[in-house]
């Protein structure tokens, strides 16, 4: 919000980063850490609702993403989050807010209620558009230390960044990872499916439907010879990393190929280390790709 | 449900389809199917997209809320940012899905529904989800049967220290029920 001094964000990890997707938290808060982005935990936080409260209850949902919105603009900070499904979530109420006076209304009067008010002046960011389009090329090449040469990533965004609302990149086209990865030495391999659907919650609720889905994608980006995966969605991350073994049995050949958090990749070539990247939470042998040696590449 | 009760349910439908913003362009479909083609999920849909709104029209919504269809919808929104008419049908899905929720109206063979109420749940219980406890909340209560099935995965998560059995109750979670209790329950927006 002050454009003068250095903005300080208020991180929103969300509730698959407390746990599920933990490396993806440690990961983000190491890489803002010598980004030199100032971020600090927004205080007590509650769950964004997620696609589920909104199936239920269109009103709360979006109330639920207003407590978030008012503790941060009690700060002064607008809001950064890594998870694209918290970023959405988020994002949606804030515009509901903006453009409908009597639901803003209804919301305000809602905080009021349990001691809170929020007037309107968050703006939600996804950490990947905030490292390409505010840091950029220049600052973002600056603190390399170590670049992928040779590495061949696929660039997986999902749905919920890019899509309703298409403001952040194209809504079926996206390029921000593949400039970041080409900032980094890495070499973005196309494998056409960048923006398609990993199942989501379908993976849980219709498992049949979420492995043919996630299926297309892994398949897809062995055929591309990629080395890994780099996503930026908690969901997705877990949806394409721990089914591997019955997606390759369901399409009778071998797709197990490494899932990455945008941040691990980043943070490799920012010279971040094992620990400070929590390489042990991976269930796919990612160690060879961050050790710079790309596992499939070397076949080739 | 007689054909009364269908004509009303067809115009309670249409009242909150047209409060969402842009929801008024869904009386503008072409039919063009541009919606069925895009969706990745609608090759197990009885209901496509593009048939939802035909049946809509043709006053058979009923056989598409006792269809597993809508909650074979997963959020994508590539309907919504392809469709030449502008309708924003990802939010018509989800309304959809309040709707059949609120009439009681919920295809079979379909667990969303359980999915959402029991994540509704943890969160109005402890201000945020935890991911442990509302799968084990979720299989008891969608498919009891299967609740060893995901014992496998369960258990390479927990190996890594993924599965926290422990869980958090936001600070705050009394003036949050108290917001939550304030906000009129949701129509459409």
């Amino acid at each position: 919000m002050s454009a003068t001094t250095q903005p300080v964000y208020s991180y929103f990890p969300g509730c698959s980063l407390e746990a599920t997707n933990r490396a993806y938290d440690v990961s983000t808060r190491n890489v803002a850490r010598v980004l030199g982005l100032e971020m600090v935990e927004l205080e007590d936080w509650n769950c964004c609702g997620a696609t589920p409260y909104m199936a239920i209850d269109s009103k709360r949902s979006a109330l639920l993403s207003a407590r978030n919105l008012a503790i941060s603009e009690k700060h002064r900070r607008d809001i950064v989050t890594v998870c694209s499904s918290c970023f959405l979530v988020l994002h949606k109420a804030n515009r509901q807010f903006h453009d409908d006076s009597s639901l803003r209304g209804e919301i305000r009067q809602a905080l009021q209620a349990g001691g809170m008010d929020y007037r309107g002046n968050v703006r939600v960011r996804h950490l990947l558009d905030l490292v390409v389009n505010d840091l950029g090329q220049e600052a973002i090449e600056r603190h390399v230390v170590r670049p992928l040469e040779g590495l061949k990533v696929a660039c997986y965004y999902g749905c919920q960044l890019v899509r309703p609302f298409g403001e952040v990149d194209d809504p079926e086209f996206p390029r921000l990872l593949e400039r970041l990865m080409g900032w980094i030495g890495a070499t973005p391999v196309d494998f056409g499916m960048g923006a398609k659907c990993c199942g989501g919650i379908l993976m849980t609720t219709q498992p049949e439907i979420g492995l043919d889905l996630s299926g297309k994608l892994l398949k897809q980006a062995c055929k591309a010879g990629a080395d890994c995966i780099c996503t930026i969605c908690p969901l997705c991350q877990m949806n394409l990393e721990a089914y591997q073994a019955r997606i390759s049995a369901r399409f009778g050949e071998d797709c197990r190929i490494p899932i990455l958090y945008f941040t691990q990749v980043l943070g490799t070539a920012l010279g971040l280390g094992r620990d400070e990247l929590a390489w042990e939470d991976a269930l796919t042998p990612v160690e060879m790709v961050l050790a710079g040696k790309g596992q499939r590449g070397q076949h080739e | 449900m007689n054909a009364t009760q269908e004509r009303e349910l067809t115009k309670e439908f249409l009242q909150r389809v047209h409060a969402i913003p842009n929801g008024e362009k869904i009386d503008q479909c072409l039919q063009c199917g541009t919606c069925s083609a895009s969706c990745p999920t609608s090759a197990a849909m009885k209901y496509p997209p593009r048939k939802i709104l035909a049946a809509l029209r043709a006053g058979k919504l009923i056989e598409v809320f006792e269809s597993p269809t809508v909650w074979l919808c997963a959020s994508c929104y590539s309907c919504t940012v392809r469709c030449p008419a502008g309708i924003p049908f990802t939010e018509v899905m989800y309304e959809l899905k309040r709707l059949g929720i609120t009439k009681g109206l919920l295809g079979k063979r379909t667990n969303g529904p359980a999915m959402a109420e029991t994540f509704v749940d943890g969160v109005y219980k402890r201000g945020r989800s935890a991911d442990a406890e509302l799968i084990c909340r979720y299989i008891l209560r969608a498919h009891p049967a299967k609740v060893f099935s995901f014992v496998p995965l369960g258990w390479r998560l927990f190996r890594k220290g993924r599965l926290s059995l422990r869980t958090h109750t936001i600070t705050g979670i009394e003036g949050l029920r108290k917001m939550m209790n304030a906000m009129g329950e949701g129509d459409a927006l």
